[in-house]
């Protein structure tokens, strides 16, 4: 645990100063690769009267790099499988995969593609990218809070909102919400 | 010579006439749309065809509760006397048994959506949330209320064949006003 609150805290240190701290930095600045263990891509959508129903995604991979001199040149590369969504309740998951949601038998692929990093504070920055899905592409921004760092592994938390109907998803609104409401963590090994 | 909104001793008057076909029309539409809404392909228009059964299943509960309510404030016309007595008999039990079904389907929809174990809300024309039954759900309890649903909809499908058949027996055949009367309604002159 200390270890990690000092992992933050250099971190945090780093990115303030990145002139004066360039050996802290050397600690974070690298690739890292997603790592399945320890990451989860968890999602919900409310629902009217009340309530929503929660989901996850099974199966991704990506990359995150930070850059060892500027954080805004840092990348995250995210890559999440449809196919792998799952929400408790059978008949839910072959609905989202079919083509009325996610369509995974021809769209297998929902790419997460960074363009932009911009800090926010001493452990958050947001997180401008292009999200494609069912062939549509859109701008889309998350907010990222560092929830760790050490030997090798980072840790992030990434929270953010995704309008369904832009990407042809909008089948149920507005039984449910046209919000999805992505919470993630990202846990990544260098290498 | 003016319409009446009113049942007279002889005939219907034009709120009944309009909750007659009204009610029809949509339960027999129901019938043909709960068929198909769970045989298409399209998981998407499948489902929200089946939000539209579920509109159009609360709008033919809130017009069942006019028309009883309705029925019960005016009494329905006399059969011509030449209806025999087998038939005086039985008609009213036909009636009787068309009121229950289009009572028993819509609650039973509802009660089927109540203990889904999919909790799909129920927004009748995305009009307003209706809330569900006080029932407990279940995968059990589902498949339970599904059957009764389909075979309670089998069933009233045949009665209103049966209703069909014997308002053509009695226009073309017998030749008496049994169905012209729920076609033209009373007027005020009689």
């Amino acid at each position: 645990m200390n270890a990690r609150i000092l992992g933050v805290a250099a971190f945090a240190a780093c990115l303030a100063m990145p002139v004066y701290a360039a050996v802290a930095l050397s600690d974070a600045a690298g690739s890292y690769t997603i790592s399945p263990s320890g990451s989860s891509i968890r999602f919900t959508i409310g629902k009217a009267g009340g309530g929503g129903f929660d989901g996850a995604f099974g199966r991704f991979k990506g990359t995150i790099r930070i850059d060892n001199s500027d954080v805004g040149r840092s990348k995250v590369d995210l890559t999440i499988y449809p196919e792998s969504v799952g929400t408790g309740q059978g008949r839910i998951d072959a609905f989202l995969r079919s083509d009325a949601v996610f369509d995974a038998a021809n769209n297998p692929e929902i790419q997460f593609r960074s363009t932009s990093i911009t800090r926010t504070g001493d452990t958050t920055a947001v997180v401008t990218g292009r999200l494609t899905a069912r062939g549509k592409t859109f701008p889309e921004k998350f907010t990222a809070e560092l929830g760790g760092l050490k030997s090798g592994t980072i840790k992030f938390h990434v929270t953010g909102k995704v309008l369904r109907s832009r990407y042809g998803m909008d089948v149920g609104t507005p039984l449910y919400s046209n919000v999805v409401d992505f919470d993630m963590t990202l846990t990544g090994r260098r290498g | 010579m003016q319409t009446s909104i009113t049942n007279t001793p002889t005939r219907y008057g034009w709120a009944m006439i309009v909750l007659h076909w009204l009610i029809g029309i949509i339960f027999i539409g129901q019938f043909v749309l709960g068929y198909v809404m769970v045989r298409i392909e399209s998981q998407r228009t499948s489902f929200e065809l089946i939000q539209l059964h579920k509109s159009f299943g609360f709008l033919l509960l809130g017009l069942i509760i006019l028309r009883i309510a309705w029925r019960l404030g005016n009494a329905a016309p006399a059969l011509p006397a030449s209806v025999g007595t087998l038939e005086r008999r039985t008609a009213p039990l036909a009636h009787f048994a068309l009121y229950a079904f289009q009572v028993a389907l819509p609650l039973s929809g509802w009660a089927l959506v109540s203990v889904s174990t999919l909790e799909i809300p129920t927004m009748p024309f995305n009009l307003f949330v209706m809330p569900n039954l006080p029932l407990t759900e279940s995968d059990a309890s589902e498949s339970f209320w599904t059957s009764a649903h389909w075979y309670l909809a089998y069933a009233g499908i045949a009665l209103v064949a049966l209703h069909i058949a014997a308002a053509l027996r009695h226009h073309f055949l017998l030749r008496d006003a049994v169905l012209t009367r729920i076609i033209t309604p009373s007027s005020s002159g009689e």
